[in-house]
């Protein structure tokens, strides 16, 4: 593939090609999901525990391809599980660094076991540790969109009392607001964007969608809805710009997403540095 | 006269395997300021947790316009004990105080109108209106205390329950939120429990103080339970009050009693 100073004639040259329209479909379909629950995640400081569900869906994508099924079910089903023992242990359980850290190690472990088990070994473990975004499939598109639908109407549902509950707690539980549902219900919409997700950074790359483009955010708006709103804007940014920027170069796409994305939050902080200095103790 | 807002009767309050205090009979009515006073661990926030329906009574009862508490009652409006929000959380103060309001709907509405309006006019009447698009993350302690109170008078409650407000706040602040929550109780008719660990800046306001100790809640004007009478029965152990010209009080036999009182 040769680029061209025309941006117009490259995009047409790589839209061509069917797997790039599925990645530039997938990838866009879970920025917008990514940018979205990553914004609650960086609220409520659970960044850890998106982590975990992505590494425990790794065991459970493992077992999946050892058993001949697609792997997206064994990382829906794994990611979930652990969403919902996190949810049963209780309303401060996610911020049990320690334990969460124990079975995610183990589940790390778990999953070699099964990948070592099957014999395309490398490829598999690779391309579920960093994503492979290039070799989505029509109907995986198609999936990926029906259950990004489902956790855009949860989300929208969920939204106020979520915020409420996030920013605080104790006011929301004496609102009467149901607080285990609302913890429960938040982790399994976590899980499910964290399984297609994973899809496109891998399980590795996760925070470079969930947990970067909304850290961004928060530091451009003040408004969650606008704050929402940019964050979405980041993701897709660095998706779209790295699918294209790997379509011309010989890296791994992942790379450039993650670059792209680490690069305007140290923008974004840089410049916050810069117009608005901290006030400092005592002093105008 | 004026029927009481909250009425408690031989209310005994604690966990299954615990008592925290008992025989507690009080009766507030509309715009009452009262001061919940007492050791560490003698139950004032137990006090708060019955009336939000957190947590039911042991014995006794307590009912709140007639009914027994329930979770979710939009009459009380609480400002729990807390004492930072972490410095990182940049989501501005109107947000907040609009999640008083209609943080409990489901579904997705960034912003009515409605809400937007009612929470500027809260913000408005606690001082704050410079602060609605401050981030809530480097606030001062007096000026998120005004924040949560904002938050809690936003829809409007009968009732405001006051958990430590004061624990952060040096002299001119403590005055300065004192004076707002007087000012609250006297102009919408609040009844306000303010939990506090010292009387002497509340005494100017105060309609009545409630005293947990030892088991055991005094309640009543502050002339008759800060006595040294009073309190010694209620302590089971000498207790001395004293008064300084000023009205000040100084309540001697009783701090280094905390450790064990349960």
């Amino acid at each position: 593939m040769t680029f061209s100073p025309n941006l117009y004639a490259d995009l047409q040259q790589m839209l061509h090609y069917e797997f790039m329209r599925n990645a530039f479909e997938a990838g866009t379909i879970i920025s917008v999901i990514a940018g979205i629950t990553g914004y609650f995640v960086v609220l409520r400081r659970s960044a850890f525990v998106a982590h975990a569900f992505s590494e425990i869906g790794f065991a459970g994508a493992a077992g999946a391809v050892l058993l001949g099924i697609p792997p997206i079910t064994g990382l829906l089903l794994g990611s979930t599980l652990g969403a919902l023992a996190i949810a049963a242990l209780g309303r401060r359980a996610a911020n049990r660094d320690t334990q969460i850290g124990i079975v995610l190690a183990f589940a790390l472990g778990l999953g070699l076991l099964f990948i070592s088990l099957y014999a395309g070994y490398a490829s598999e473990a690779y391309s579920i540790l960093f994503g492979e975004i290039l070799g989505i499939s029509s109907s995986a598109v198609l999936l990926t969109l029906i259950a990004s639908a489902g956790i855009l109407i949860a989300v929208g549902a969920l939204y106020r009392p979520l915020l409420f509950a996030s920013l605080d707690e104790d006011v929301a539980e004496a609102k009467g607001l149901p607080m285990l549902f609302l913890g429960t219900a938040f982790l399994v919409v976590v899980a499910v964007a964290v399984s297609f997700a994973v899809q496109i950074t891998g399980v590795l790359l996760i925070f470079s969608l969930m947990v970067t483009p909304a850290a961004t955010a928060q530091y451009l708006s003040r408004r969650p809805s606008t704050a929402i709103a940019i964050s979405i804007g980041i993701a897709l940014m660095a998706t779209w710009v790295g699918l294209f920027v790997a379509f011309y170069t010989i890296y791994p796409v992942s790379f450039f997403i993650t670059a792209i994305a680490f690069g305007l939050y140290l923008l974004v902080r840089g410049a916050r540095l810069v117009i608005r200095p901290r006030k400092v103790n005592g002093q105008p | 006269m004026q029927a009481n807002l909250i009425v408690a009767e031989n209310l005994a309050a604690g966990y299954r395997e615990k008592t925290v205090w008992r025989d507690a009979n009080f009766a507030f009515g509309r715009g009452e300021f009262i001061a919940v006073i007492g050791p560490n661990g003698a139950g004032k926030t137990t006090l708060f947790r019955l009336l939000l329906g957190l947590q039911q009574p042991i014995s006794g009862s307590v009912k709140i316009f007639d009914a027994p508490p329930k979770r979710g009652n939009p009459q009380i409006g609480y400002v729990p004990q807390r004492h930072i929000i972490d410095s990182d959380t940049n989501v501005e103060c109107l947000e907040l105080v609009r999640l008083g309001l209609s943080g409990k709907n489901w579904g997705f509405n960034p912003y009515s109108h409605k809400d937007r309006d009612a929470a500027y006019a809260a913000l408005e009447g606690v001082g704050a209106t410079e602060l609605a698009h401050r981030p809530l993350g480097v606030l001062s302690g007096g000026e998120l205390q005004r924040i949560f109170l904002a938050e809690a008078l936003v829809s409007n409650p009968d009732i405001l329950l006051l958990d430590e407000p004061l624990s952060n706040l040096d002299m001119r602040r403590e005055t300065d939120l004192l004076h707002l929550v007087d000012g609250v109780v006297r102009k919408r008719g609040v009844t306000a429990l303010l939990i506090a660990h010292n009387i002497n800046p509340l005494l100017p306001h105060l309609d009545k103080v409630m005293y947990v100790a030892n088991g055991r809640v005094a309640t009543g004007k502050p002339s008759e339970v800060l006595t040294s009478e009073r309190l010694t029965e209620l302590y089971g152990i000498e207790v001395e009050v004293l008064r300084d010209p000023h009205g000040n009080v100084a309540i001697i036999g009783v701090e280094e009693h905390h450790g064990n009182m349960a």
